[in-house]
């Protein structure tokens, strides 16, 4: 009965998604005061609210494990602890899908409740543009993927969920990352809207920014999260892979990266409209081309969990038909549309184009090193693309992007000249210098890492000066939040450029009772016990591991076996401090009845997730921001409005 | 300099954005073809090999009896054997993936050293009952057949 209830609902919010999307175009054509624009707002609202039902509905039957359902029957076991099977829910293609559908008709529905600032056309235009997205995902989840179906006969017991994703991580890896997504569904019904009534303004920026900033905070989340999250529970010491699945993930952020800064542009200096236009669908795109890469498993991947190629084309054919068609309208409308104020080089304006020049360019040669496997596959070549291309291409455009971000902020809005900033650029400038010469000459690091670490370390320092001569409680929430986004990726770049440059790997066979050294730490096998979980038993080690001589710390890495599905996995080990994070790893038993152990001392690592941490506040402190001064607008104008009103009583 | 005219800010723009995409992408190009990780089973590596120190991969079957562990209990040697009975010597220093048995399919990430033997960096086996890395998707069926043909030899 439940999922009958869950199904129905999601065939009504189908329903309710096409009305939008018909009475939305329809509202547009008729123009202003139409009956039919009454209809738009309200479905948009009553579609989140089925949605939300629907994906309740698929909670409530894993929560319960009701097995003559076949999503839950392939996906979960009776046996399996509460958290994990409700996170089992979207660790699936079908609930993945489902999750997104809901999440996106909630924006929808958000926006169709709080959006007032744009012209009443526009927003029929954007919520008619969401609708038809929508009704694209609907048409994928019910026709070719309903979590909702159930098994002629109920299963006798779950085959469990793959053991690799049973872990608190999953629980908010995948929906941060599709808020992310679908956050940038959002921004791209807006800039169809905007393009369709051509009412490329200034106000629209503002109404698409928090959108494009909560979608880029939650991106930032998500691919910290999966990041750390594959950091450890892969159990191979690396936090960032390029592998398919992950620059899936990266490149709607490097677009939504750009967008946002340019529609910052755009909502306070009317400049770069058309621009911003074309990163609002290309960054939409993104998040599509992920998704295919993702769900239809057509490139290898170590995190391919829930993958089907018949889907594949599904998606690629929304894909085809929503981009198509957006580019379409962009190629038709962009010449009507003025490209707004002036700007020279030097000003802030142009600092922000370069970089937005630089980071496409980065997307450029992500999106061209993921999909060349699939170019040469065409003609039989089988070939891999791994950090050996994606760190030197990407360094050679986010050198200059670095160097230009730690200025940039410093420049004034339209014109400026840089002798007005030398003594911060001498500083900056002073600070790399310095950085580069000390770890070059005395420590001997590689040029990547090298210039990781003298770039963070003058970007940490420069990405303060904003405040410089500036009455610290008046510098508004969002100015804080750039400061903290940009000290944010500093931080995350000393990480990156010290975990590769200074790690110490130690691999080694060990008896019980013997130690080995790895840099500063020395380590002890004290004994290896077998130890059960719910549902799985493995082999631990206890590891003695002292740093410098100092107090010793236990660390108990495992390997582990799962007996549904059967499956195993390394559960590494990890002692955090300050400057830095021993991870172990427990192999198997040499024939001489020895245990293989694999020992990592990376200083400075965990800056990496911090620093992305940092960058997600920052976004947040800005999002923040700037709906405390919509809100505030919003009272100053309905309270000009009723002094108006008394006026005219009285009079 | 003073402020452009509006046109011509734009012709600007757009000249540099597509300057610096068609950059990447034949820098992209460029680097693609220098720096992407081919793929070999045993045969075509015995034939054709790659330069010695180019990172390529090779994937084939772990031979049976083939697998032995050094004293230092850390390296691994063993052969990985293709379809035409082609045999390429590997070795690996490392946690072997959890499935890596004698007689599975494998595929070694690394490099040709000077004398032959083929260095793995990494190992991808089998991780699951439903995975199978890609590259072998193809031969284990062939490998398949093979075991097919021949523990039915003799029956008619």
């Amino acid at each position: 009965m439940i999922a009958e209830l869950g199904h129905a609902a999601l065939w009504f919010a189908a329903a309710l998604a096409a009305l939008q999307m018909v009475a939305g175009f329809l509202a547009v054509r008729a123009g202003e005061g139409s009956e039919i624009a009454r209809l738009v707002r309200p479905s948009a609202v009553v579609q989140a609210a089925l949605a939300s039902i629907a994906f309740a509905m698929l909670l409530w039957l894993f929560a319960i494990t009701d097995l003559s359902v076949k999503l839950v029957a392939a996906n979960s076991h009776s046996l399996k602890p509460l958290v994990f099977k409700l996170s089992g829910a979207w660790g699936n293609h079908e609930g993945s899908m489902l999750l997104w559908v809901t999440v996106m008709s909630l924006s929808g529905g958000l926006i169709a409740l709080a959006e007032k600032r744009l012209p009443e056309r526009t927003m029929q235009a954007t919520l008619a543009a969401q609708g038809l997205v929508s009704l694209g995902f609907y048409a994928f989840l019910i026709l070719s993927s309903n979590p909702f179906e159930r098994l002629p006969v109920p299963a006798p017991e779950g085959l469990g969920l793959n053991p690799l994703l049973q872990d608190l991580g999953l629980a908010f890896h995948p929906p941060t990352l599709y808020m992310g997504y679908v956050g940038l569904s959002v921004a791209f019904s807006f800039a169809v809207g905007a393009l369709l009534t051509r009412q490329v303004t200034p106000d629209f920026a503002s109404a698409m920014r928090p959108w494009v900033l909560g979608a880029w905070v939650f991106l930032t989340l998500g691919i910290v999260a999966g990041s750390y999250w594959a950091y450890y529970e892969l159990g191979w010491g690396g936090y960032w892979f390029w592998d398919p699945v992950e620059n899936a993930s990266l490149m709607p952020w490097l677009a939504a990266t750009a967008l946002l800064h340019s529609t910052s542009v755009l909502a306070s200096r009317d400049a770069l409209r058309v621009w911003t236009i074309m990163l609002g669908v290309v960054a939409f795109s993104m998040s599509m081309v992920g998704t295919f890469l993702v769900r239809s498993g057509i490139l290898t991947s170590v995190h391919a969990f829930a993958v089907d190629p018949e889907r594949g084309s599904f998606i690629l054919v929304l894909l085809g038909l929503f981009i198509g068609g957006a580019l379409l309208l962009f190629a038709l409308r962009a010449s009507t549309i003025n490209e707004g104020q002036r700007f020279t080089a030097t000003s802030r304006e142009g600092a922000l184009v370069f970089n937005n020049v630089m980071l496409s360019a980065i997307l450029a040669i992500v999106l061209l090193g993921t999909l060349y496997p699939l170019l040469t596959e065409a003609f039989d070549v089988r070939v891999s693309v791994g950090p050996p291309y994606f760190n030197p291409v990407s360094a050679i455009f986010a050198v200059p992007m670095l160097v230009v971000m730690a200025v940039g902020p410093l420049l004034r809005w339209r014109q400026d000249r840089l002798e007005r900033i030398r003594p911060e650029l001498a500083l900056f400038a002073a600070l790399v210098l310095v950085s580069l010469i000390f770890f070059g000459l005395v420590t001997g690091v590689a040029i990547l890492p090298l210039l990781g670490l003298a770039l963070g370390i003058g970007l940490g320092v420069a990405s303060f000066l904003p405040l410089r001569g500036r009455n610290l409680k008046r510098v508004p929430l969002a100015t804080w939040g750039m400061i903290v986004a940009h000290f944010g990726i500093a931080v995350a770049l000393i990480g990156m450029a010290s975990e590769s440059a200074f790690s110490k790997e130690r691999l080694a066979a060990v008896e019980a009772g013997q130690s080995t050294q790895v840099g500063p730490w020395v380590v002890t096998l004290s004994e290896v016990m077998p130890v059960a979980g719910p549902n799985w038993t493995a082999i631990e080690g206890r590891l003695s591991a002292s740093y410098d001589g100092g107090e010793p710390v236990m660390l108990t890495p495992q390997a582990r076996r799962f007996w549904a599905p059967p499956q195993e996995t390394t559960e590494s080990a990890l002692s955090t401090r300050w400057n830095g994070q021993l991870y172990a790893v427990i192999g198997d038993r040499t024939p001489d009845g020895r245990w293989q152990l694999r020992l990592w001392w990376k200083p400075l690592v965990t800056l990496i997730w911090y620093g992305g941490l940092l960058v997600a506040l920052g976004g947040a402190l800005a999002l923040v921001g700037r709906v405390i001064a919509d809100f505030r607008r919003r009272r100053i104008a309905r309270r000009i409005v009723e002094r108006r009103a008394e006026t005219e009583a009285i009079a | 300099m003073s402020a452009l005219k509006p046109k011509h800010q734009r012709l600007i723009l757009v000249v540099l954005a597509l300057v610096a995409l068609i950059g990447a992408g034949l820098l992209a190009a460029y680097a693609l073809r220098n720096q992407a990780n081919y793929f070999y089973l045993p045969e075509q590596m015995q034939a054709d090999p790659p330069a010695v120190g180019q990172a390529v991969r090779l994937g084939g079957m772990v031979e049976q009896g083939s697998l032995t562990t050094d004293n230092d209990g850390v390296t691994l040697r063993f052969a990985v054997t293709g379809n035409d009975g082609s045999r390429i010597p590997v070795r690996f220093s490392g946690i072997a993936p959890d499935l890596f048995v004698e007689g599975s399919g494998v595929v070694a990430e690394g490099r040709l050293a000077p004398d032959g033997t083929f260095v793995a960096d990494n190992l991808l086996a089998k991780h699951d009952e439903n995975y199978v890395p890609k590259e072998l998707e193809g031969m284990s069926q062939m490998q398949a057949a093979k075991m097919a043909e021949e523990t039915t030899v003799g029956i008619e």
